[in-house]
């Protein structure tokens, strides 16, 4: 049984809305850019250490 | 001898790296789905508290990120007391991996828990034991943080860090006692393993979203250590393999 009658009912919190939404809105944002930031350190750490390891194998054909 | 099961086997960041990759997909379907269900019974099917109306529902994400803020300090405490006794190299890193999410986690309680004491105290923020312990610790993620990226040398960072967040663990019994130990304007603790001042079904939501909370963070935490990983090791042949073969 869901305890709302409507959705504007939701939304309004009983007049809380601003700081319930405000803590859940926050939360959620940052629980969306952590794992994009982790996912694009990856990237470029892995891009540089190719770089590194084309630069090295090079530099000991030569 | 070695056919057998070896716990020591998955300290080597070689045989962690791969399994840490085979589990992420699990703990982000673990945590979708008590997200889901927590966010549920939290949000649209649990009572509105006779005392604090719908603001209450704050609990649902200020309970499980300072719960999680503590627990990620211990654990990377932890790990800085193994890598600190046994010199394993991967406890370093674990460490490093756990930092940013248990910063966020700190200022996550921190932000949710002023967003809850402005209605229900009257003002964002007050200079008491609970909060400004929760404070501190913030502030201990942060330094370590700092501490690890100033030193070059991984070996030392590693240990420079580890005795900074022994020293620092000294923090979490006060952060959690201090709502018994001093007259403080943050309510006792609502969950206790005896009795529990809570509604169930209430009770029932916020572990879930915990529990949702504890998945994400292990997640997290284990694609970041993956990253740490390949940039430590990467003089070893494996991780050249791995660069070289392309799925890296």
């Amino acid at each position: 049984m869901i305890h709302w009658n409507s959705f504007s009912d939701f939304l309004a919190m009983g007049g809380y809305g601003l700081y319930v939404w405000g803590s859940f809105g926050v939360t959620a944002l940052i629980m969306v850019i952590e794992p994009i930031a982790v996912a694009r350190q990856r990237k470029t750490t892995v891009a540089r250490l190719k770089r590194q390891l084309r630069a090295e194998s090079r530099s000991t054909e030569a | 001898m070695n056919d057998r099961f070896n716990l020591y086997r998955f300290s080597s960041p070689a045989t962690f790296y791969p399994l840490a990759g085979k589990m992420i997909p699990w703990f982000i379907a673990a945590g979708t789905l008590f997200g889901l269900a927590g966010l549920y019974i939290g949000m649209l099917v649990a009572p509105t508290d006779f005392q604090q109306g719908e603001g209450y529902r704050i609990i649902f994400v200020h309970v499980p990120t300072s719960w999680m803020s503590m627990f990620i300090y211990l654990v990377m405490a932890f790990w800085a007391a193994i890598g600190l006794a046994f010199n394993t190299r991967l406890s370093g890193m674990m460490a490093q991996a756990l930092a940013p999410t248990g910063a966020l986690m700190a200022f996550l309680s921190l932000w949710t828990g002023a967003l809850w004491g402005k209605p229900m105290w009257g003002t964002w923020w007050v200079w008491d034991a609970r909060l400004t312990s929760e404070l501190i610790l913030l502030f201990l993620y942060i330094g370590y943080m700092a501490l690890v990226v100033a030193i070059d040398d991984a070996r030392r960072a590693d240990k420079a860090g580890g005795i900074l967040l022994l020293v620092g663990v000294v923090n979490i019994p006060i952060i959690y006692f201090s709502v018994k130990w001093w007259n403080t304007l943050h309510q006792g603790s609502s969950v206790n393993l005896t009795k529990s001042s809570m509604a169930e079904i209430m009770l029932w939501g916020m572990l879930l979203m915990a529990l949702a909370f504890w998945m994400y963070s292990i997640a997290v935490a284990l694609a970041r250590v993956r990253t740490i990983i390949l940039e430590r090791e990467c003089h070893t042949d494996w991780v050249r393999a791995e660069l070289t073969g392309g799925k890296a």
